[in-house]
């Protein structure tokens, strides 16, 4: 399903400022796999999904979806194979559109957009339902600015507008991070339901062990660029915090550096 | 006095229509797309330019128009272009457009001014003709709300808005924000120089001052409208409305303050002093009269 090649990428290259985000990363996802990624500050996790999503252009690898090779499509072009959430949930959505517009906005990722009606009524039928499933009472406020929205709720909306049309690809940035513990853990259960019901493949990273080992059916680790640890099905679901604390000093030589990731 | 100044409603309603129309323009890339366009300044005096040079040479006012519309779209875009292909910021975009358009209005014209009296073209619009100008204004303005409502709720439409609201997101649903930004910018220009075309025809000649401090005038009609509908409507169609009011209620004002006998010269340094306290209230309001804010989770709510 997704296939990355020998990625690398320098930000601000010959200054002092010189940062290698990402060294000859090579992955690959078969479909339906739900990857969670972890790794300390500064690890290249978010680095790889901008790669993957086109916020900018890695120096040398090939990133390929479906057998596409989109290391040289434009970020709006790419679109049409991802669905993002990103970790600020203002990010995610139009604050001053309604529900139901950003649902249709979402909607129609990678169709050419027309004359047509921006929304249809059949559409928001449609959207009540998706919206009901949520469980947040949404359903009844499809009119409603999504900025009037709590942070859960609108990364809520974000997930449904991302997994919309079934992307090839879901890309998860932290994107319970800004949320306080119960609702990270609700936007989390809602996570679950949505990638095991459409079967999306998913990359999920998470600054939590204990989240990264409970979803998903692989877990990667990141630390300096590369991927120092890469685990699935059983022995993934074996896992402890203790183990991934245990592989982290093992391959990289060093004990975990995010005070973060150990507390939660 | 009293009836001097009744008097001159009927034409301060008029040219307030005329330059409300103008900052429908100026509304779609202030508000819509949240870019300020100073390219404005140049463009509306290109569509009175082009319309004055044509009806002059004898064209038909509806297509010399129409010419001007055009004008105005492809002033727009070389902004466009210069904002996202040459990703210059938007507000410098429109300063450089701006400048361009001097010479090239000077050139359109041949000279620094064109006549147009009504008594030797056929016009639609003219100070003389003060009620079929003011049914030929509101004829435009209800086309031109009617387009732009229906433009707004179609697909290109709702993507232009959603790049205004959030480029980022726009991009990872796949619209193509350059593309859109370009849109906005063309059309704003677009209805910018139509109305400049609407303004040579009212007032009888073109000039090639004649959009000095244009911007100013158009964002005090967005303001002062929003001012007067949002607690009525948040309706898109009365909001628009709302920025046709806002221009009538800012020549209004115009209007009386020349009557109290103020300097004309000081008008301009009026209007932007006005729209710079307009401009400063949201801020102020929210650094000096918001109350604090205990941020909690929504933990209730979701």
């Amino acid at each position: 399903m997704l296939e990355i090649k020998n990625l690398t990428k320098t930000f601000n290259p010959g200054t002092v400022n010189e940062k290698v985000a990402l060294r000859d990363i090579s992955l690959t996802l078969k479909d339906g796999d739900f990857v969670t990624v972890i790794g300390g500050n500064g690890a290249g996790k978010s680095t790889l999904l901008n790669a993957i999503s086109g916020v900018w252009k890695p120096d040398c690898g090939h990133i390929i979806i479906d057998g596409v090779d989109i290391t040289a499509m434009p970020e709006y072009k790419r679109a049409k194979f991802l669905g993002r959430v990103f970790q600020d949930p203002m990010m995610g959505t139009a604050a001053d559109m309604q529900i139901d517009e950003n649902l249709a906005l979402a909607k129609r990722r990678g169709q050419r957009r027309g004359l047509a009606w921006g929304i249809r009524a059949a559409e928001r039928a449609e959207y009540r339902k998706l919206l009901a499933d949520l469980d947040l009472g949404l359903e009844s406020r499809l009119t409603s600015k999504v900025g009037l929205l709590s942070g859960g709720q609108r990364q809520a909306v974000t997930l449904l507008m991302a997994s919309l049309n079934q992307p090839k690809l879901l890309l998860l940035d932290e994107h319970t991070a800004a949320l306080d513990p119960k609702t990270a853990a609700k936007v989390l259960e809602i996570t679950d339901r949505i990638v095991t019901d459409a079967r999306l493949t998913t990359l999920m990273i998470t600054h939590n062990m204990k989240d990264a080992i409970a979803h998903g059916n692989r877990l990667i680790m990141m630390h300096e660029g590369r991927i120092i640890v890469d685990v699935e099905g059983e022995e993934k679901q074996k896992l402890t915090v203790e183990d991934l604390l245990g592989l982290f000093s093992r391959a990289s030589g060093k004990e975990f550096a995010s005070d973060r990731a150990m507390l939660s | 006095m009293f009836f001097d100044w009744l008097g001159a409603l009927p034409g301060a309603s008029a040219q307030g229509m005329v330059w409300g129309i103008m900052a429908i323009g100026v509304y779609l890339t202030y508000r819509i797309l949240d870019l300020a366009d100073l390219t404005v300044d140049g463009s509306i005096c290109t569509g009175g330019a082009v319309c004055a040079v044509l009806v002059t040479n004898g064209v038909n006012v509806w297509l010399a128009m129409l010419a001007a519309l055009a004008a105005g779209l492809l002033a727009g875009l070389i902004t466009g272009i210069l904002h996202t292909f040459m990703g210059i910021p938007a507000i410098l975009a429109g300063i450089l457009t701006q400048l361009m358009l001097w010479s090239i209005n000077l050139k359109i014209m041949g000279k620094a001014n064109i006549a147009l009296p009504i008594r030797k073209y056929e016009l639609l619009l003219a100070q003389i003709k003060i009620v079929q100008s003011i049914l030929v204004l509101l004829a435009v303005v209800a086309v031109l709300i009617a387009v732009l409502y229906w433009y707004f709720g179609t697909e290109l439409g709702t993507s232009l808005r959603a790049t205004g609201n959030n480029q980022n997101m726009s991009r990872a649903q796949g619209i193509n924000t350059d593309f859109t930004k370009i849109l906005g910018l063309v059309l704003s220009n677009g209805i910018v120089a139509f109305a400049g075309a609407l303004l040579a025809q009212y007032q009888g000649f073109a000039d090639i001052n004649m959009g000095r401090g244009a911007i100013v005038i158009g964002l005090a009609a967005v303001i002062i409208g929003e001012a007067v509908v949002s607690r009525i409507s948040q309706n898109f169609a009365v909001r628009l409305c709302g920025v046709i009011i806002g221009g009538v209620i800012y020549y209004y004002v115009y209007q009386t303050v020349i009557f109290l006998g103020l300097d004309a010269d000081l008008l301009k340094m009026l209007s932007a002093l006005v729209v710079a306290i307009f401009l400063a209230a949201p801020y102020w309001k929210k650094k000096y009269f918001s109350k604090p804010h205990h941020a909690k989770g929504g933990e209730d709510h979701a």
